[in-house]
């Protein structure tokens, strides 16, 4: 692997992920756990590789919350400790998150925040920066890989120098953005093994000691400061002197992309240790102008921040930005909506060449579950099922959860009517069970069943609520990159660990009715449904069939895949298999159905859908 | 290379598009040209819109502007009207006839648009627009798979691109699995020979 090169100065092409790895190694990290989450999972899909070779160890936890813990401990014992996780999972490492910041930390530890403007991959696009400021800690905020890179190594020395946890507050265009890196050294001793030297006075957060751990914290805080005003990352791009713009994050490249395409010069100051503030820089800053822009994503954070300081500085400093309604509180920059801004205070036009053509009505093409994926033969056998038992869609609640299976809430299948975050699938199904009168439907993913499907589960059972819960198991963390998890018992360094049996977990639970099914077996799974939906009390089906990507490339080492087809004789052209399957390898001519040969991957799984058996084998050759 | 040039990379996923611009990034790291690239991970991939911008040379933003591309690398025809609007005028785009028929198309919920149609639009203002069928060309040298390098070994012959045609070539070589090079070769100069033509 290029990145583990100890080559000082040779440049490489990394994703921003990639390059937060190369960080890691050359910051002598010796501990990473992380749980997958878009846009932070490549951290973890990098050091699968990486970790051994660079000598980290490096291991995927059920959850988020779990991995911070563990991260805490690391480095308390003191080894230097790092952990990832996209924004929303920090809402779940909350809780140990915003006690750390009470108890410090010895060895570096460093927390990477993945936020996701514009929710290309979440559920919301939270702004994960008030995170830094509810618990107490200092912030890091990169505008590049390289900057992230460089960053990451300041970001474990700032932790020990003044013994704080720091936030590492990235967004999906520097985690998903590749560029050009150059590598620096890698120290030649990593501590991976340090010894825990105990201080209950400071780890045991007991209510006398949280009380006299606040102050410290706030000391911490004003160390912090004082470390910003002189952070080689706070820095001014002097321009013309009359406009200024204070921006961090991938925010700064849009502002810089522009100010070249508009031929103007504001000054810059460019922030990317943005908690707590160089106060002292930035009232200098603002002192100097009479206009300044905030180019910041999401909330108006520093923009709350600078007219706070302006009201001492600088009363009458025009600032323009979300209050003053010139930028969007919503969704993610790009050069033009901060080009637009900045060409208005110029008073200049931007460029605009783009052609007009005329308007042709396209098909949407929205992410669908793939060909010959086993969540696709689960909806459908469980609309039939459904439908033999006469039980309408407005009679159950489709309650659905976090991974590929979400892809369910798409026609044909519609299965999905309720979603908050990983977990909610079987904790809202309690309230249905409780509160209307329809029987709720559980759908969760293997992953997020170790990661937060127990406890909701463990509610229901105790709290006598009668639901189904559906453990769609393709035994991989599919979403975000096939990533190993527990019930594999394959660990994140690619070792062997425990594998987790998800089975008699739910049997030791005392669960009553728990079935295994293969979901490609498609009679068997309608029948097993069916006793579910007529079984009073909580039903759980483990519907396993490996992952359709992984099980395509598994098969094609070991020779070639057979590629089906539609037998035209056959075919009555009724659309029972586009209508109740919707495999996206069909396509639907005008008089027969066809199968796609590029897009199919030869699992079979439609033949037992067609009546009419057209579904065929395409022998080589025949075509 | 002076200034900047920008590539939107558009299609479907499972396209092999994130190969695609990471063969452009890996001719820009030869010739210590400065390279930015925004991808897409994570659930949009599946089946979904894919759009993947490359920069190239003096550049900050990893994202491009409507009308800021100079050359829109369009992997399907519906995909490629749907991004047109990031071309330049006097850009050219470089299309795949071969469409990814939408699953709701065949579920009679919309219509696949007229592939004529849209093409002779998109000739009609950008009249550097040069179309192949990729997919076919693929078929043609082993794999429907390798239709992205023989999308990239048309873009090599594309006018304005600071890479020769040898040093895409040997992008691509270090690129794809050491298996199937050769079938990638003869790809590539399909995909190459058909723009030429």
């Amino acid at each position: 692997m290029e990145l583990l090169e100890n080559q000082p100065g040779k440049k490489i092409f990394l994703l921003g992920n990639e390059a937060v790895v190369r960080g890691l190694i050359e910051a002598g990290v010796g501990f990473v756990a992380t749980y997958p989450g878009t846009p932070s999972s490549e951290v973890g899909g990098t050091l699968e590789k990486a970790a051994k070779p660079a000598g980290i160890h490096f291991e995927y936890a059920p959850n988020e919350k779990v991995a911070m813990e563990e991260a805490a401990a690391s480095s308390a014992s003191g080894v230097r400790s790092f952990t990832a996780m996209k924004h929303v999972g920090l809402n779940v490492a909350s809780d140990a998150f915003m006690t750390v910041g009470y108890t410090g930390v010895r060895a570096g530890l460093v927390v990477m925040t993945a936020d996701d403007p514009s929710a290309h991959s979440s559920q919301n696009e939270q702004d994960n920066r008030y995170y830094a400021r509810l618990a107490g800690v200092p912030m890091l905020e990169p505008a590049t890989p390289q900057e992230g890179k460089e960053m990451i190594k300041y970001a474990f020395d700032l932790s020990e120098r003044i013994g704080a946890m720091v936030l590492f507050r990235t967004t999906t265009r520097m985690n998903h953005v590749r560029g050009v890196i150059t590598l620096g050294d890698i120290p030649a001793e990593r501590k991976t093994k340090g010894h825990f030297d105990k201080d209950p006075a400071r780890f045991v957060t007991i209510p006398s000691n949280a009380r006299r751990e606040h102050p410290l914290l706030l000391e911490r805080l004003r160390k912090a400061e004082e470390i910003a005003e002189d952070c080689p990352f706070n820095y001014i791009i002097e321009g013309d002197g009359k406009i200024g713009i204070i921006t961090s994050g991938v925010a700064y490249n849009y502002v810089m992309e522009m100010r070249n395409v508009l031929g103007i010069e504001p000054d810059v100051l460019k922030l990317g240790f943005t908690f707590p503030l160089p106060k002292k820089m930035l009232a200098d800053f603002i002192k100097s102008h009479d206009t300044v822009m905030i180019a910041e994503e999401l909330e108006p954070i520093l923009e709350k921040e600078v007219k706070a300081l302006a009201k001492d500085v600088n009363p009458s400093l025009r600032i323009v930005g979300k209050e003053s309604g010139d930028l969007p509180l919503t969704y993610e920059y790009d050069p033009e909506v901060v080009g637009s801004v900045m060409a208005r205070l110029y008073d200049v036009a931007i460029p605009h060449e783009h052609e007009e053509l005329k308007e042709i009505e396209l098909p949407v093409r929205p992410p669908t579950l793939c060909p010959g994926c086993p969540h696709r033969a689960t909806y459908h056998a469980l609309g039939k099922a459904m439908k033999a038992l006469k039980i309408k869609p407005e009679d159950v609640v489709f309650s659905s959860d976090i991974g590929c299976y979400t892809l369910g809430i798409q026609e044909p299948f519609e299965m999905a009517d309720f979603l908050l975050c990983m977990g909610s699938s079987v904790g809202a199904a309690g309230g249905f069970a409780q509160s209307s009168d329809q029987i709720p439907i559980s759908f969760i993913g293997d992953s997020t069943f170790f990661h937060s499907g127990i406890p909701g589960l463990v509610n229901n059972l105790y709290n006598k609520h009668r639901f189904v819960y559906v453990i769609l198991d393709n035994s991989i963390t599919a979403m975000t990159g096939h990533q190993p998890n527990p019930g594999m018992g394959i660990t994140g360094m690619h070792e062997v660990g425990q594998k987790i049996d998800i089975e008699a977990l739910i049997r030791g639970l005392g669960v009553e009715f728990v079935k295994v099914v293969d979901p490609y077996d498609i009679q068997a799974t309608m029948k097993l449904f069916k006793e579910a939906l007529q079984y009073d009390g909580p039903a759980v089906i483990i519907a396993r069939h490996p992952c359709a990507l992984l099980e395509y490339r598994d098969k094609k080492r070991k020779g070639p895949v057979p590629v089906y087809t539609v037998n035209e004789d056959k075919c009555t052209n009724c659309h029972i298999c586009v209508d109740t399957f919707a495999c996206p390898a069909f396509v639907a001519l005008p008089d027969v159905m066809s199968i796609d040969p590029a897009v199919c991957l030869g699992c079979g799984s439609c033949v037992p859908v067609c009546p009419f058996d057209a579904f065929e084998v395409l022998k080589e050759g025949e075509e | 290379m002076k200034g900047s040039m920008s590539i939107e990379m558009v299609g479907v996923g499972g396209q092999g598009i994130l190969l695609a611009s990471k063969i452009l990034g890996r001719a820009a790291l030869n010739k210590d040209i400065n390279v930015i690239m925004s991808e897409v991970h994570g659930m949009a991939q599946r089946g979904g819109v894919v759009v993947t911008s490359v920069r190239l040379g003096d550049a900050y933003s990893p994202l491009i502007s409507d009308g800021s591309a100079d050359i829109l690398f369009g992997f399907e025809p519906v995909e490629t009207y749907r991004g047109i609007r990031r071309l330049k005028k006097g850009g050219t785009a470089l299309m795949n006839l071969n469409p990814m028929v939408p699953i709701y198309v065949s579920l009679g919920k919309q219509k696949y648009p007229s592939i004529d149609e849209m093409v002779a639009e998109i000739k009609d203002h950008f009249p550097k627009t040069i179309t192949l069928n990729a997919t076919e060309l693929a078929e043609e040298a082993g794999a429907a798979i390798a239709a992205n390098v023989v999308m990239i070994g048309a873009l090599s012959a594309v006018e304005g691109l600071p890479f020769t045609k040898e040093e895409m070539l040997e992008a691509v070589k270090q690129s794809v699995p050491p298996k199937v090079v050769d079938l990638n070769i003869k790809a590539f100069e399909l995909g190459y020979a058909a723009v030429k033509r």
